[in-house]
């Protein structure tokens, strides 16, 4: 693509690594020719990277899918996918998964960014529901939140909760800001 | 989303209503000057060829990207003082400092220069800043700009040396010298004053005349006020052949490298002829009210931009 097509989000190729471009500046001399200040994000590492460009350039656009996918268990250092629509399985590596892997239970269904057949992201839902397995542990800014307390989830993660959560417990966590949101159900 | 937009454009409100005054101060300095406000095409059969001016086609016209050529015509006719205040068209030029549609005001007086057409742009400038009540110094994006003349003035030559180390005049490198201009060049002039830098390489001004005593350089000027690019002046050539021999150049040079072949704009050429010693200069109307609003996007400026339209 012409370098003037270029916009804030659209992903290119720069020597085989695609990249989001996060901000174009586009600068120009009123009688002089038009320059692109670029700030990209690698999509790979997360790495960052700023590039001027200037009427006249070509940039490759790197072709990004997404798909869904169903998480089925963890082996080693990574997490099985499969293409729901294709019943295809892959491996997704655990840097790419990052924090996420708090919110991934088995069986969920997530969307999955490629790159060509290399998964490079994975977008949850909005929110997921877990369950308690350890709750009472005292904490010692039990006087600023007196009302909450932190318990362990079935993924390993730690979350402030009511007190009126125990052990046992389904409760719904907000996967962008890994918050409580409330109690799905309780143990009879 | 029709929400946002009322908010949006009551925020612009202030801004909008100084960008009334500004024009209204802007026509008052050129009636005191003895200028005549004249208004010319904006749907045009050709534009100035200009490798980096792209035009808008208007089915088998242009909108025009700079109301340059028919002012000159009424210049060669025996208008002496001249002034515009039209709308431009620039295709793909978009960013904090652009908009594909803007406003250009531009004028002409006959029997002055580059450099005293820069005089004209300090009183102005001036006109306005005492007009909206803000005294000589102006705060623009944190940063106190004293307007009051004479403004600092460089040639490229030496700028060049000094913040990028070549000289442009003596080297010719289009692209090198874009790209210093914005990384380099224009960022180290000093914050607090405007900057006039002049005497641009001669293949860098088609429409204006060179020096005399030194033809390695053009008589263009254009002044910079708070890291914004303002106005472009120029000495304006008045020999035919040798505006017909440029144009010749820049078509055949669009023609190469973006593979359209612009047309002669042949009624100016002829214009030209009769066009007397004269100095003109391009000032855009959007940066100027972004500067004394103290805005740093031009869509904090404009009622609706390209996007928003």
């Amino acid at each position: 693509m012409e370098i003037e097509d270029i916009a804030k989000n659209k992903k290119i190729l720069i020597d085989g690594v695609p990249y989001n471009v996060t901000d174009a500046e586009f600068v120009k001399p009123g009688k002089g020719r038009a320059i692109y200040r670029l700030k990209l994000r690698n999509l790979l590492d997360g790495s960052t990277l700023d590039r001027t460009y200037h009427s006249g350039d070509k940039v490759e656009e790197a072709h990004i899918t997404t798909l869904e996918g169903q998480y089925l268990y963890k082996e080693n250092e990574h997490y099985i996918f499969m293409n729901t629509e294709t019943f295809e399985q892959f491996q997704v590596a655990e840097a790419v998964i990052g924090d996420k892997k708090y919110f991934l239970k088995e069986g969920a269904i997530i969307t999955m960014t490629m790159f060509g057949d290399k998964p490079i992201d994975v977008s949850l839902p909005i929110t997921v529901d877990l369950a308690v397995v350890k709750s009472a542990i005292t904490t010692k800014t039990d006087t600023i939140t007196a009302q909450m307390k932190a318990v362990v989830l079935e993924t390993g993660y730690t979350v402030d909760v009511p007190t009126f959560v125990r052990e046992g417990d389904i409760i719904r966590i907000d996967t962008r800001t890994g918050n409580y949101v409330e109690r799905v159900s309780t143990k009879k | 989303m029709i929400e946002d937009e009322r908010q949006w454009l009551i925020h612009l409100k202030p801004n909008l209503e100084r960008r009334e005054l500004i024009y209204r101060l802007t026509r008052d300095f050129f009636r005191q000057e003895g200028f005549l406000e004249v208004e010319t095409p904006i749907r045009v059969p050709g534009v100035a060829p200009e490798l980096h001016i792209l035009p808008f086609h208007s089915e088998d016209w242009f909108l025009s990207t700079s109301p340059e050529l028919h002012m000159k015509r009424l210049l060669a006719a025996g208008y002496e003082r001249v002034f515009q205040i039209s709308r431009c068209f620039r295709k793909g030029e978009r960013g904090k400092l652009h908009n594909p549609e803007f406003t250009m005001l531009e004028w002409y007086r006959v029997g002055t220069d580059y450099r005293q057409m820069m005089r004209d742009t300090e009183r102005l400038v001036m006109k306005i800043a005492g007009g909206l009540k803000l005294g000589p110094t102006i705060e623009y994006r944190g940063q106190k700009i004293n307007l009051t003349p004479p403004w600092t003035e460089i040639t490229v030559r030496d700028a060049y040396l000094k913040f990028a180390g070549w000289d442009p005049t003596a080297e010719h490198d289009p692209l090198r010298f874009d790209l210093d201009l914005v990384n380099k060049v224009i960022p180290s002039f000093a914050p607090d004053h405007p900057t006039v830098l002049r005497d641009y390489p001669a293949p860098m001004a088609s429409l204006s005349r060179l020096k005399p005593g030194n033809p390695k350089v053009a008589e263009r000027a254009e002044v910079f006020i708070g890291g914004l690019e303002l106005a472009n002046a120029y000495s304006e050539l008045n020999d035919a052949k040798e505006q017909e021999q440029r144009f010749k150049g820049e078509i055949e040079q669009i023609e190469r490298e973006q593979g359209w072949r612009p047309a002669m704009p042949h009624h100016f050429i002829r214009s030209v002829a009769h066009l007397p010693e004269c100095g003109g200069i391009a000032l855009g109307m959007d940066r100027l009210v972004m500067l004394f609003c103290n805005a740093s996007s031009i869509d904090e400026v404009s009622a609706f931009t390209t996007d928003t339209v």
